[in-house]
This record gives structure tokens, C-alpha cells and sequence, in this order.
């Protein structure tokens, strides 16, 4: 309809009368609504993991609690270094918007940089567990624990290849349309890795260790 | 729509001009970060701290901080709206918390009254108990 509306608006402009559609007819910007659904229905995945957790999560199996098990203080610097890598990305898209081409991967490498320091802390505290014995098979509690956190983490494992992939792109053609495309659907998938991540820190870290 | 006459066209040509991509700002972003820094310090401090001293009353403080939080990260990150992509990633979210409200209670819920009535007794307080099992 509203296409129809604009040709017609268009040949009283004084341009050929069009009564069809060239193309068809897509939202201005698709892929990012497109990629919009995925999240959605990644959070939905997420969730059931979250749901998983809530069941489980006090089933000790008289082995050690979230209180025994949980060093806040390395999850804190966990959180500030996922925070600080979204700050930086929004720093990546700000610089992408003014077509700086050299900043803009400069602020990608180090949200990137931020983020593998996220995963790093992350195995350390897995190893660390594992290393105690309290591994994702010792009881309900731990293999709910592992399977939440490990996806995240395995979500932002993934959010660097791409990070990685789409400096390349961006340092061999630039800023093109298509790669800006991509940076905006990375920024969405990153932030949505934050937001992810507050309900990881609230609900399986602090109140973890309440008792 | 009607602003964009003739953006079908030449779409291809200024694509990134036309499109419902959020134009970002940084006073947009450092007011997100300034408000997550904030409503992520304090549940910790309140935790680390042992600021309450009622872990329920806790509990339900630290959810609110972490639900803020989200809407924050939803609103100043994620730049969300009514009117991105013509509301359509509004309602995708509308739909999706419906469908994790569900899960997320309905698991919980049913899987409570299930341990109730499986195991007499097997409550928070007995969970305790098994805690201090060898």
C-alpha cells in the first residue's frame, strides 16, 4: 500500500508513473530485525538454561555450595571487563557512524581484548572448580552451573571469531554497506552477551552464595 | 514510510542512510554505562558487604537491581523503542519475555510442588541438612 502511495507521490515529482513494485517490498532494514529474532529466540534457549538452574541450582547433592564454591571478587572484575567491553563497542559503533575506519577497529580490537579476558578469568575459575573436584558431574547443582555459564561463555568464544572475522573484512574493504550491516548485528549480539550476563551474575553468582 | 519516497528506487545507493538502524549517541552510551556501573556495583556491595542481613529480602533486592539493569542495557545498549523497525522488534521481545516468564515460573513452580510432594519435608530448610551431609 504504502509503496503504491510513494510511486504515485514519486510521478507527481515528475518521474516515470509506476503502478508496480521493482522489488520486493522489505523492511528498510531487515537483517537487523531478522537478527533481532534470532536473539529473541537465543534468550529463549538461555531461559530454559536459567529455568534449569532455578530448579536445580540447590540440589548439592551433599557436596559444596554456591557459598563454598563462588569467589565474588573474581566475578566482580568478570563483570566489569564484559561491561567495559560493551562501552567499547558502543565506542566501535560511534566511530563507525563518523567513518573512521582506523578508530573504529581499534576500539573493535580492544573490546575484543576485553572479552578474552572475560573468557580467560572464566576457564580459570572452571579449572579452578574442576581442580576441587567440583566439576560439572559431582552434583545437579554444579552440571546446571556448567551449562548456563559454559554456554555464555561459549556464546562470547564465538562473539570474538566473529570480532575477529569482521576486523579482517572491515581492514580489506573498509566500511562498506554490508559490513556496516554486520557491525550493527555484532553490537546487538555483544550487548545482548551483557545482558545475558547481568542475570548470570545476579541470579547464579549472588544469590548464589546466599544462604 | 511516506518520508521516504523514493528509497526504492536507488535503495542500494544509500542503504545506510534510510534504514531504522539507531543513530547512537555517546551521551546515549555513557549514560547507559554510568547507570550499569551503578546498578552493578551495588548488588555486590550489598552481597560482599553482607549489607541485609535477610537473605530473602536480599534475594528479592538483588532481582530488582538485576531486572533495572536489563531494561537499562535494553534501552541505552540495545537501543530499544517502540518505533525500531516499525515496532516489530518490540513485539518480538514482548513475545519472548511472555514465552521466558512462562518457562522460567512455570518450571520453578511446578518443580517446587513436585519435590514437595515427592519428598516430605525436602524444603530449603532440609536442603541445609543434606549440605551437611558427609
Amino acid at each position: 500500500m504504502s509503496d503504491m502511495h510513494a510511486s504515485s507521490t514519486a510521478s507527481a515529482a515528475g518521474q516515470k508513473l509506476q503502478f508496480w513494485m521493482k522489488e520486493d517490498h522489505h523492511p528498510a532494514n531487515g537483517t537487523l530485525l531478522g537478527f533481532w529474532i534470532y536473539l529473541m529466540s537465543d534468550c529463549l534457549i538461555f531461559a530454559c538454561l536459567f529455568a534449569t538452574y532455578g530448579v536445580l541450582g540447590r540440589s548439592y547433592a551433599g557436596g559444596p555450595s554456591g557459598a563454598d564454591l563462588f569467589e565474588l571478587p573474581l566475578v566482580a572484575i568478570n563483570t566489569t571487563m564484559l561491561l567495559l567491553s560493551s562501552i567499547t563497542y558502543g565506542f566501535a559503533v560511534l566511530e563507525m557512524q563518523k567513518n573512521q575506519k582506523g578508530t573504529m577497529m581499534a576500539w573493535l580490537i580492544i573490546t575484543g581484548l576485553f572479552g578474552a579476558a572475560f573468557l580467560g578469568i572464566e576457564l580459570y575459575e572452571f579449572a579452578h572448580l574442576i581442580h576441587e573436584g567440583a566439576g560439572p558431574q559431582r552434583s545437579a547443582f554444579l552440571s546446571s552451573f556448567f551449562t548456563l555459564v559454559g554456554t555464555h561463555g561459549l556464546h562470547v568464544t564465538f562473539g570474538i571469531i566473529w570480532l575477529v572475522t569482521l576486523l579482517f573484512q572491515v581492514g580489506k574493504h573498509g566500511l562498506t554497506p554490508a559490513n556496516k550491516r554486520r557491525i550493527m548485528c555484532l553490537s546487538m549480539f555483544w550487548h545482548f552477551l551483557d545482558v545475558v550476563w547481568i542475570g548470570v551474575f545476579t541470579f547464579v553468582y549472588l544469590m548464589g552464595v546466599l544462604q | 514510510m511516506s518520508t521516504h519516497v523514493d528509497s526504492h528506487d536507488h535503495h542500494d545507493d544509500h542503504a545506510h542512510h534510510e534504514d531504522d538502524a539507531p543513530h547512537s549517541t555517546l551521551k546515549g552510551y555513557m549514560t547507559g554505562f554510568f547507570l550499569a556501573v551503578v546498578l552493578t556495583a551495588i548488588p555486590f556491595w550489598l552481597v560482599m558487604g553482607k549489607v541485609i542481613p535477610n537473605a530473602q529480602t536480599l534475594a528479592v533486592v538483588l532481582l530488582v537491581f538485576g531486572a533495572i539493569q536489563i531494561v537499562v542495557h535494553m534501552i541505552y545498549f540495545l537501543h530499544m523503542d517502540t518505533k525500531s523497525q516499525g515496532g516489530w522488534n518490540m513485539l518480538a521481545l514482548i513475545f519472548t519475555l511472555v514465552l521466558v516468564v512462562i518457562t522460567l515460573s512455570g518450571s520453578i513452580w511446578v518443580m517446587y510442588h513436585l519435590n514437595a510432594n515427592m519428598m516430605p519435608g525436602m524444603s530449603h530448610d532440609m536442603s541445609q541438612q543434606v549440605k551437611n551431609l558427609p
